[in-house]
């Protein structure tokens, strides 16, 4: 049910915007998110609306992110902050 | 994308959900989180409880539980938003329907029983009932026709409260109305916490609820309850990293929230999407339906939309009915102490075409899910 799924930005025309999800075409309500979205831009789409925008350089981050994790494994277990 | 990874196990094999940019398959990176999670599991068992029906959906079609060790079990708590709608709600809507209105909802909600009929049976009877993907749907609908009402049955949690509120602040039709069920996350997990017998480790949040009102939101109930609740994304891997995250916790001993979904949730969370909240909704105490009554977890349209609240607009009562027909095990999966398989009623007479309880209703449900992707626990 909360299933969002990421979404490419054809076009924007006000409140709403036209994207690409899968190689289907869909219109996405835009109030919110309290963003400035252009064309190109991605966006994490629900029921209709879109909740947020997305960067493709983050997804490549979460991978550093686990290696970081692994990275912990090595250190001294004592008092090591969270990431 | 790229096929089956050379792990032999069923690691990141189903159609993906995400678009290519958004994709994280890493085989090697699977296998390194693996091999952590089996090295750091704790002598004692440790039950992590999830409340997402996507997190279920990528749980079981990846086959993750059988890739954990066996001191590590995951359930799904009160995570599918169609299973905890109480049938008083949906005793609610079906009189709406028969009364004349137009009810729209999402697809899941016309098949959960309520105490006579579900919304389906209703609209074979001769109610209009309309299946919507979104609120902003139900409202194209009310504006098509304007002599009739038109009612949104609007159920889900954080992610999709937002929507309804967004069409009620912008000026919907007289004859649109909503019915709403929304509920929250977050007192979910406090009333999770609250009910003894706890055998909670810790949360995986759910992603796309934590987008909406931020990491930030689960500080109080982990302060309160000393639990370590992590945000969860959706692609195997991500799942994999939450738990690390958790087990990293316990063996620490700390009881803090921690975001492994950065990429798309953020500390203080979508903070327009909370404004049309705060300007629709007010908190109030919420039935879940094989809970019960949890403070604070749902939302009130404010008494200034009250002209486009069902509540007003049709004066209809519906009793509390009973929310579990007798043998069906839902409420002890809701609340994350049984896996669907300790019911005897799964499978037989229990399946997704018929089925007896509502977590087998909704298609995120427990029951439902594991029916459908033959998961079993490996206890
Ligand atoms: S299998 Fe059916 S009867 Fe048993 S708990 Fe699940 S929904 Fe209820």
């Amino acid at each position: 049910m909360c299933l969002a799924v990421p979404t490419k930005v054809l076009s924007v025309d006000g409140n709403l915007a036209t994207v690409d999800v899968q190689g289907v075409r869909a219109r996405v309500r835009l109030d919110a998110l309290g963003e400035e979205v252009r064309i190109g831009d991605y966006l994490l789409v629900h029921a209709g609306f879109a909740i947020r925008r997305l960067d493709p350089k983050d997804a490549q981050e979460t991978l550093a992110l686990f290696d970081e994790l692994f990275a912990w494994e090595d250190a001294p277990p004592s008092g090591s902050p969270s990431p | 994308m790229g096929g089956r990874p050379a792990l032999g196990i069923p690691l990141a094999v189903t159609e993906p959900r995400a678009t290519p940019p958004f994709l994280l398959r890493d085989p090697a990176r699977a296998r390194a989180l693996v091999d952590f999670l089996h090295r750091h599991a704790p002598p004692e068992m440790v039950r992590i409880v999830h409340v997402c029906g996507t997190h279920e959906m990528t749980i079981a079609e990846n086959g993750l539980r059988s890739l954990l060790p066996s001191g590590v079990e995951v359930l799904e708590g009160p995570g599918c938003p169609v299973c905890v709608t109480p049938t008083v709600d949906l005793d609610r809507a079906v009189k709406i329907a028969e009364r004349g209105a137009i009810v729209c909802t999402f697809g899941d909600m016309t098949r959960v029983p309520g105490t006579r009929v579900t919304l389906a049976e209703a609209r074979a009877q001769g109610a209009d009932v309309r299946v919507v993907l979104s609120a902003a749907d139900a409202v194209v609908v009310a504006r098509k026709n304007p002599d009739r009402d038109v009612v949104f049955f609007a159920v889900g949690f954080e992610t999709t409260a937002p929507g309804t509120a967004a069409v009620l602040l912008d000026d919907p039709p007289p004859n649109f109305s909503v019915l709403c069920s929304h509920k929250l996350i977050p007192a979910a997990l406090d009333a999770l916490m609250a009910t003894p017998p706890t055998r909670i480790a810790g949360f995986l949040a759910p992603g796309h609820v934590s987008t909406v009102i931020g990491a930030a939101a689960y500080r109080a109930v982990a302060a309160r309850h000393h639990v370590p609740i992590v945000v969860a994304g959706f692609e195997p891997l991500d799942i994999l990293y939450a738990i690390a995250l958790v087990l990293r916790q316990v063996r620490e001993g700390r009881a803090e929230v921690e975001n492994g979904y950065p990429r798309a949730v953020s500390e203080e969370g979508n903070l327009r999407a909370q404004e049309l909240l705060a300007m629709a909704f007010a908190p109030c105490d919420a039935v879940w339906r094989g809970i019960g009554r949890i403070p604070g977890s749902g939302l009130n349209i404010r008494d200034e939309l009250a002209r486009h609240d069902a509540r007003h607009a049709f004066s209809v009562q519906a009793e509390e009915g009973e929310d579990k027909p007798p043998g069906c095990l839902c409420s002890e999966v809701l609340l994350a102490r049984a896996v669907p398989t300790d019911c005897p009623l799964f499978r037989d007479p229990c399946t997704p075409l018929s089925p007896v309880g509502p977590c087998m209703v909704g298609s995120e449900g427990a029951c439902s899910v594991w029916y459908r992707y033959g998961e079993r626990p490996h206890l």
